[in-house]
């Protein structure tokens, strides 16, 4: 157990390692930000000082040494526009994000599988076969069409909800979030809903299908023939035992929903790492890029490590598996 | 006695009027849905292929675009006379044309991309199950690696990097998706592998790449095509976010994307057809492409059968 872990650990290692040169060299390979920074009337001096600065004047090599020393004391670079360390800036726009991802992800378990259950227990239903429609819809129609058509309807046309930003926050626990004001609420749920689209038919497709599997079992026969009502059946037998796999997937969509974010908060203007990424991306702000890049690969890194280690803990074959390769 | 022998002769027969891709067919068209998505389908290729000749103006021949035209709602007639069905955008292009030479950006990129990769794909794939032993491992891990991160991600984070443009954003979409194809390929792979046929052709003494590309491939072929089908989609759907985030293609190349982008400015105050429309072809599109992918995959997947 202990040589599965500590083989996973240093295979992560491995890829963080392998990231960070692929993800500093690619960057500065893009355009030359001293242009983009220094004002286009600046004579020779100012144009060297500038460099000097922002340490361009050097061999790559030596800047990519110099960044690996930084990002191992967790100095990843200033920003090239905000003069703040890069680091600083993601972590300052993660709460947002974060308040974003998992609202959509409580709106696709809330939503998913009361919709799921249903078109499970009755898959000849017109209404399920909608559901089931709606959730093909929901695979393929692109997050940010859907995004545009929500501001439309919602916003633009019917007034009800605002279309940008994050709105009041307010302080609780300790934690400032956006949930905590009614302001707040209103500019998160349209968002939330955006982001929440694609696992919403996730979930209606992995409860619809537990649902369907389960309802044949001896369990559940046997709980008919004791006389159980179909209500007692269903919410605590059935359910009990499909909401094991439902919320790991669930769970384990977590971190695409940080991923796909980025569409979301571009659209609403949601100040989150993932505008902070467009924005930077489009300002050619190379620190800001590097460490968004580096921070969302360790985030998964971590995800995957989790998942490892559980599935070998639940599951003994994996380990036996990885052993024998 | 007899019975039996009446039966087997038809069944003979009925076997030999219908070819493999003769039922095929026949099986696909059976679903009304996947019929109608694959006419969508045809109709919009041939749409995007014909744009030049079926459009009043060619919307990036500065020479035919009128600014005074700009912004105008569905159905108003231009400064040149024609009447623009679907309204203008705010350079005045007529949106009907753009969007038709967008659809044809939009379909280049995507498939080409869902070619190359398939290709790429293929290739290592079969390298894996062919080769086995530590090649396969190396070739698995990283697909493994790859796969842990979403393809969207995968494709911003390689868009954040190479910049802008068409080749770099192809170049993205392949390194996205070859992950996908080489899976495929080489669990099919390994199970035609063990086949008596692969052994029958090893016996004969034909050569390593014969049996690799003249046996194990086409019988790989299926599921790579089910596979095919729904990544081109897509990568449709991939090219068009980045391209709507301002991170895809340039302004030059005005994919549908390009066109939902431009409209969105417009949106808030009402003028919602420069990012409707488009976003509607993009839409067809990607939704016809996926129900014939879905139905292709319950055809052409033998476990799937009654």
């Amino acid at each position: 157990m202990s040589a599965f872990v500590i083989r996973r650990l240093l295979q992560a290692f491995l890829v963080m390692a392998l990231m960070s040169v692929i993800v500093f060299f690619g960057v500065n390979v893009i355009g030359d930000p001293v242009y983009m920074l220094v004002s286009p009337d600046a004579d020779q001096a100012e144009l060297e000082a500038a460099i000097a600065r922002l340490g361009l004047d050097r061999p790559i090599w030596e800047q990519y040494l110099l960044f690996l020393q930084g990002a191992l004391r967790g100095d990843l670079g200033n920003s090239f526009i905000f003069g703040e360390p890069a680091l600083k800036l993601i972590f300052h726009h993660m709460p947002a994000t974060l308040e974003l991802a998992f609202s959509a992800l409580f709106l696709s378990v809330v939503i998913g599988i009361p919709l799921g259950l249903y078109a499970g227990l009755y898959p000849d239903n017109p209404i399920s076969k909608g559901i089931m429609a709606g959730s093909i819809l929901g695979f393929s129609l692109p997050t940010f069409w859907v995004g545009l058509m929500l501001i439309m309807v919602f916003a633009v046309e019917l007034g009800w909800l605002p279309s940008t930003g994050r709105g009041d926050t307010a302080t609780f626990l300790g934690i400032e979030s956006s949930l905590f004001t009614a302001d707040g609420l209103s500019h998160l749920f349209l968002p939330a809903l955006n982001l929440a689209l694609l696992k919403i038919s996730l979930a209606v497709r992995l409860t619809r299908a537990g649902v369907r599997e389960a309802m044949g079992q001896d369990y559940v026969k046997f709980a008919r023939a004791k006389g159980l009502s179909t209500r007692r059946i269903i919410f605590v037998h059935v359910l009990k035992n499909i909401m094991i796999p439902v919320v790991t997937v669930m769970g384990l969509e977590f971190g695409s929903l940080i991923g796909f974010s980025v569409v979301t908060e571009t659209i609403f203007a949601w100040p989150g790492m993932g505008k902070l990424l467009i924005d930077a991306i489009l300002q050619l702000d190379r620190p800001v890029v590097v460490a968004y890049l580096m921070i969302i690969v360790l985030f998964f890194v971590i995800i995957n490590l989790i998942v490892d280690i559980l599935y070998s803990i639940l599951d003994p074959r994996v380990r036996l598996q990885d052993q024998g390769a | 006695m007899t019975d039996i022998s009446a039966d087997t002769a038809t069944v003979d027969e009925t076997a030999k009027v219908e070819t493999p891709f003769q039922r095929f067919r026949s099986e696909f068209f059976e679903s009304w849905i996947a019929t109608g998505a694959l006419f969508l389908l045809g109709l919009i290729i041939i749409l995007a292929l014909l744009a030049p000749y079926i459009t009043p103006q060619n919307p990036y021949d500065l020479g035919q675009v009128d600014v005074l035209d700009g912004r105008l709602p569905p159905g108003s007639e231009a400064f040149t006379g024609y009447t623009m069905w679907l309204g203008s955008d705010g350079s005045g292009r007529d949106l009907y044309s753009a969007i038709l030479y967008g659809l044809r950006i939009s379909l280049a990129v995507g498939v080409a991309s869902g070619m190359i990769a398939l290709v790429v794909g293929m290739a290592v794939g079969l390298v894996a199950a062919y080769a086995g032993g530590r090649v396969e491992n190396v070739i698995m891990r990283l697909v493994d690696l790859q796969l842990s991160f979403p393809a969207s991600l995968v494709a911003l984070m390689l868009v954040a990097i190479l910049g802008k443009g068409i080749e770099n954003i192809i170049l993205a979409l392949v390194v996205a998706q070859w992950a996908y194809y080489a899976r495929t390929v080489r669990g099919t792979a390994l199970v035609e592998r063990r086949k008596e046929y692969v052994e029958a052709a090893q016996c004969l003494g034909l050569s390593r790449t014969r049996v690799v590309f003249r046996h194990i491939l086409p019988n790989c072929l299926a599921p790579l095509i089910v596979v095919g089908t729904v990544q081109t989609a897509h990568a449709i759907s991939l090219e068009a976010t980045l391209s709507f985030l301002g991170v895809g293609l340039p302004q030059t190349e005005p994919s549908l994307g390009v066109l939902i982008a431009n409209g969105f400015e417009y949106m808030l105050s009402g003028r919602y057809w420069i990012s409707v429309f488009p976003g509607i072809a993009l839409l067809l599109t990607v939704v016809s492409i996926n129900l014939v992918g879905d139905h292709l995959r319950d055809v052409l997947n033998p476990r799937l059968k009654k």
